[in-house]
């Protein structure tokens, strides 16, 4: 009899029905539009998609795209690396209200933060009209273009790290300390080794979101083509022709991009985890 | 805590700290605090009456209404999901758990736009669907379906993330428990999980909910942007700022941009109880 076993494998009630509703919604509203786009790539063939993906203004989209986003990402590493340092090793005043400021670009809808850095960059804006006496042009620049990346991708690095560095073993820190180390040599040599996985993680999703970025880029970017068209926006202008192979064949990439991002960031991420679970 | 053991070590310089505090609070003021004063700021620059007067303008109006029926219609069914997502994961083992984790994961980490342009291709007069929906004589792209489609793409992994670690880190004894006692699923999960996941849940769905009524890529794709029609709050700012009425755009902008304080507030208020 089933009910006399020691240990049922499962006690709990709800398995086929809660299963059954992830399953179907994941693949009505996720998987099978994503499928969607891929079986409309295959259509394209191999030597149109080659042909539309190195066309020289998807190349100089994904150019600009790429190379916007490793600027933002390489800033919001060392941005994010200090936010969460400074919000778990120090009390200060104000604290608690910086630590919220972080979920800021995370809360704030993207065209919202799009128009409010556009305004806030152009001519007579806060920011742009000292800029701009100064003869610097941020706005309808690959500097646009990565202000708004960084912007939206700020929360991804701080809150990956800062739960590692809070359940850092102090004992570490200290015995490095006893042991006559210097801060420095204490950040580089226990501090470090601990948080690099989180801190390439972080970066990966930092990364990953702002290649796909699009609310926010696409005013403050003036799309110029060749200049600072964005890979989303050139697939969204596609679109707007009418040319469905163009779109799907840019949005592939992208989507190939993504998809290869995430599994590393997961992959780090589980890293992270490991590193946190020996530390015990 | 063991952080002012360091700082206060005996011969380590006190500046340190200092400087890399100031640098924190200068850099947040420059990249995340001005952008969003800025929103009030450009909001109000022209008074109350415009303000007011623009807020309360029939299109700004009608796009705040389609705003919300697309965030009434997505937000319960985001809740249903998540609940029945980290019920499975947390509760269950079976193969490809893993592998349904990161699915759900994928619309965070790929493109709105992206979003969009599958549900055209499989939705629109061209897609996969198209055919078949234009025999039955049924709207699915540049319609309100469309847009909660898209919506709800976006915004399926928010409940789920949030409740599905608590569920994980509280395990399951409490719930198998219940069983023994003779309690039935639904008194289960009515007694002994939602109280406990409750907090969780209800940040999940205000986040979902901001992303819900601030999501712009994906449903500028899908909702051919129709002036009076479907045109969903983001795209009302949009047209507006593009049309150089900056004050309208600033003022629709403050009402999302509220909602987003919203939920930073939410959240502090759930982090201080734990």
């Amino acid at each position: 009899m089933t009910a006399t076993a020691i240990k049922p494998k499962r006690v709990l009630p709800g398995f086929s029905l809660s299963l059954g509703t992830t399953l179907l919604y994941v693949a009505l509203v996720i998987l099978i539009p994503v499928i969607a786009l891929i079986l409309k790539g295959a259509q394209i063939g191999p030597a149109q998609f080659w042909a539309i993906v190195t066309s020289p203004r998807t190349l100089s989209a994904l150019r600009v795209t790429v190379t916007a986003a490793a600027i933002a990402t390489v800033f919001n590493a060392f941005y994010g690396l200090l936010m969460a340092w400074v919000l778990t090793r120090y009390d200060f005043p104000g604290k608690r209200i910086l630590d919220a400021l972080m979920d800021v670009p995370f809360a704030l809808p993207t065209a919202v933060a799009g128009i409010s850095l556009t305004a806030l960059y152009s001519a007579n804006g806060w920011f742009g009209a000292p800029l701009a006496s100064a003869g610097i042009q941020l706005v309808y620049t690959l500097a646009g273009v990565t202000i708004a990346m960084a912007f939206t991708s700020i929360p991804f690095v701080v809150r990956a790290i800062q739960p590692v560095l809070e359940d850092l073993d102090p004992a570490l820190e200290q015995a490095a300390m006893t042991l006559g180390a210097s801060p420095w040599q204490i950040f580089r040599r226990v501090v470090l080794p601990a948080i690099f996985p989180a801190w390439l993680a972080g970066s990966t999703v930092a990364f990953a979101r702002s290649l796909g970025e699009f609310g926010a880029v696409v005013f403050i970017a003036g799309n110029l083509p060749f200049k600072t068209e964005i890979a989303a926006l050139l697939a969204y202008i596609r679109l707007e022709e009418y040319d469905y192979q163009g779109a799907a064949a840019i949005a592939l990439v992208l989507l190939a991009f993504a998809l290869v991002l995430l599994i590393l960031s997961n992959w780090l991420q589980f890293r992270a985890a490991r590193h946190l679970e020996s530390k015990g | 805590m063991s952080a002012t053991d360091l700082t206060h070590a005996p011969g380590q310089s006190r500046s340190v700290p200092r400087l890399l505090i100031a640098l924190a609070f200068v850099l947040t003021a420059i990249f995340v605090v001005a952008p969003l004063a800025f929103i009030f700021w450009r909001a109000l620059a022209e008074g109350w009456g415009a303000y007011v007067a623009n807020i309360t303008d029939p299109m700004t109006l009608h796009a705040i209404l389609l705003t919300s029926l697309v965030a009434v219609i997505v937000v319960p069914v985001n809740i249903a999901f998540g609940i029945a997502a980290a019920w499975a994961i947390a509760r269950f083992r079976f193969p490809g758990r893993k592998l349904l984790m990161t699915m759900i994961e994928i619309p965070f980490s790929i493109s709105p736009i992206i979003a969009g342009i599958c549900y055209l291709l499989l939705y629109g007069r061209q897609g996969l669907l198209g055919p078949f929906l234009a025999q039955h004589d049924l709207k699915v792209m540049f319609a309100l379906p469309g847009i909660v489609l898209v919506t709800m793409f976006v915004t399926a992994p928010f409940v789920a993330r949030e409740v599905l670690p608590l569920m994980q880190a509280q395990g399951s004894e409490q719930e198998e428990a219940a069983v023994t006692l003779g309690a039935k699923g639904w008194q289960v999960f009515s007694r002994v999980t939602l109280p406990n996941i409750r907090w969780a849940l209800l940040y999940g769905a205000v986040l979902a909910t901001a992303r819900a009524v601030g999501e712009f890529g994906g449903v500028s794709v899908v909702s051919g942007s129709i002036r009076g029609q479907t045109n969903t709050l983001p795209l009302q700012i949009e047209l507006m700022f593009n049309d150089l009425n900056t004050t309208g755009a600033f003022a629709a902008a403050s009402t999302l941009t509220v909602i987003a304080l919203v939920v930073l507030v939410v959240k502090a208020a759930l982090e201080s109880r734990r």
